[in-house]
């Protein structure tokens, strides 16, 4: 049973077929991700309008299908925020994860939550929670502008 | 070989995981204990335990006996000239680190070259690479084939008047390729360079013989050999063990300490400094035993023909790729299955009581030399069926089903 909630059709779909793969044009903000566990990559270019919108976000990556279908569904989901709502969505889904049962967020329609709550299936899997949750910290670290890359083992 | 005798003496068979029967192919990660092995560990602690070395009383005597017993039983185990030749680590990386640092100090300078190669588990690599950045040591890589075989011709080709040292696994993790040892240690020794083995696949699963190989140091660890953890053993000829610095500094390493000096122990003491793990030491005697007393023959051949029936079923399901295919291989299959990533693969198989490793299985150099990122392997232990293949079998195929593939 726990599988199925795992690898629900739309994660091996993502999987499969990630959406916005690539690196954007014109690019203002970027970060690298690594999970040295398991080898998982990932690489995340943002345009940010006027500082203030996601107007482009891409990835570009390596690893099994929950962290592919993460970064996909990511990418979906943050394009056309503001920089706030973005920062609020990527809280609500590490907190789900880690904490809630539910996403907790304004800035999302119930659509857009259904999609994000498909990951959470991971919760059941202990070791493969960084797999979904790796893509977000990247993007967390492209938004604050880090240098260095995001190293799943240096995050709680 | 009676295999279903053997299970029965590894009360971890009677678990269920995950609801289901455990099917254990990760015995290159660590091996399952049989039962003599738990209960003399436990037996160890109840009715004998004491500390080993200086105290007189009669539980550190026994204790101390029963800690030379198994040196002495390790000696035989490889067939070592000495039991002085036999030193106790933490694991096999500690034995490793423990040559690399004293032959370091002994024997390298700015510009010296070590050559190990393409195959090596990082415990085989990060040791040498201190030495490439402390004493700007050169690591030279020689390199494998498509096969996942040491290129031997290659690796000869690398031999300058700077090589100092040669460090070889004797059998991949990845691969379970075996490799010649004995013909590198006579292509190292013609031109006076020593030679390191890492033996930690190869001990449990292969022949091993020391005074026959030659090599100069080889390394392995008790967890894999259905021993305790905690322990780690590296063989060095004496003459090493005599020239080479101390590693650990402490108590048991010392003869005589003055405040102006001191005066080291003679090996094994002089590399054995503090507490050991005494009663895993003292434990990793009745996994000798359990080992001897299936016969290393009988053991080889019951191995040999499970790994020839995976292989078999493994090539017959599509999308699956064997990774490597070395002219002598043991029981490590490393695979991948096109569309599936290996994480995956474990997580599904694990479902179902399956347990395989994912990952680079800490040999990033290999994997980046195959162009990729990550495999999943199955590995074989003395205590698996064909059932268990046919399980992994009926696993990857729920696989290809979960993700939808033709």
């Amino acid at each position: 049973m726990d599988l199925k909630q795992l690898y629900q059709d739309i994660i091996l779909e993502h999987g499969k077929s990630p959406r916005n793969l690539g690196k954007c044009e014109g690019y203002s903000h970027e970060a690298k991700g690594y999970n040295p566990l398991c080898g998982d990559k990932v690489h995340v270019y943002l345009k940010l309008h006027n500082g203030k919108k996601v107007e482009d976000l891409t990835f570009e990556g390596d690893g099994c299908a929950i962290s592919l279908a993460s970064a996909s569904i990511m990418t979906e989901l943050v394009k056309g925020k503001s920089f706030e709502e973005t920062k609020e969505i990527m809280d609500a889904f590490l907190n789900m994860i880690k904490n809630t049962s539910e996403i907790q967020t304004n800035h999302l329609d119930e659509d857009e939550k259904t999609k994000l709550m498909s990951l959470s299936g991971v919760k059941k899997f202990p070791m493969r929670v960084k797999c979904a949750t790796l893509s977000w910290h990247t993007l967390n670290s492209a938004i604050k502008g880090k240098k260095e890359e995001v190293n799943t083992e240096a995050i709680d | 070989m009676d295999v279903n005798g053997i299970k029965s003496q590894f009360p971890i068979f009677s678990k269920k995981i995950n609801g289901k029967p455990l099917v254990y192919l990760d015995s290159s990660n660590s091996s399952q204990k049989p039962l003599c092995v738990i209960n003399k560990l436990n037996d160890f602690y109840k009715n004998e335990f004491s500390n080993i070395g200086r105290s007189i009383h009669s539980l550190a005597v026994n204790a101390t006996n029963k800690f030379e017993e198994t040196r002495v039983s390790v000696k035989n185990f490889i067939n070592a000239k000495f039991k002085e030749e036999i030193i106790f680590t933490k694991n096999a990386t500690e034995a490793i680190n423990l040559v690399a640092t004293t032959f370091g100090q002994h024997n390298i300078k700015e510009g010296d070259e070590i050559i190990i190669t393409e195959l090596e588990h990082h415990s085989n690599y990060v040791p040498w690479h201190f030495l490439r950045e402390n004493r700007k040591a050169i690591i030279k890589f020689a390199p494998i084939n498509e096969d996942g075989d040491i290129i031997i011709s290659k690796l000869k080709q690398l031999i300058t008047t700077k090589t100092k040292i040669i460090a070889v696994t004797h059998l991949s993790n990845v691969t379970g390729t075996i490799v010649p040892i004995k013909e590198i240690v006579e292509i190292a020794h013609k031109k006076n360079i020593p030679v390191l083995v890492d033996g930690c696949q190869s001990v449990p699963h292969i022949k091993v013989d020391v005074a026959d190989l030659d090599c100069d140091f080889y390394a392995f660890s008790a967890h894999k050999v259905y021993g305790p953890t905690g322990v780690g053993i590296l063989y060095a000829k004496k003459k090493w063990l005599e020239k080479l610095p101390p590693y650990i500094g402490g108590g048991a390493m010392i003869s005589e300490v003055k405040k102006d000096k001191i005066i080291y122990a003679s090996p094994p003491e002089k590399y054995e400094a503090g507490t050991m793990p005494t009663a895993e030491v003292i434990t990793f005697n009745e996994s000798i035993k359990f080992m001897e007393s299936i016969g290393k023959d009988n053991l080889i051949k019951h191995e040999k023909e499970i790994t020839i029936y995976a292989l078999e079923k493994l090539r017959k399901i599509n999308s699956v790729k064997i990774i490597g295919n070395p002219k002598n291989k043991a029981g490590v299959i490393a695979f991948t299955i096109k569309g599936i990533h290996p994480h995956d693969i474990a997580t599904i198989l694990d479902e179902d009581g399956v347990a395989i490793r994912a990952g680079h299985h800490c040999c990033q150099i290999f994997h980046e030399k195959m162009n990729l990122t990550a495999t999943a392997r199955a590995s074989i232990g003395i205590y698996n069926t064909k059932d268990d293949i046919d399980m992994l079998c009926k696993t990857i195929e729920n696989c290809r089903k979960i993700f939808d593939l033709k």
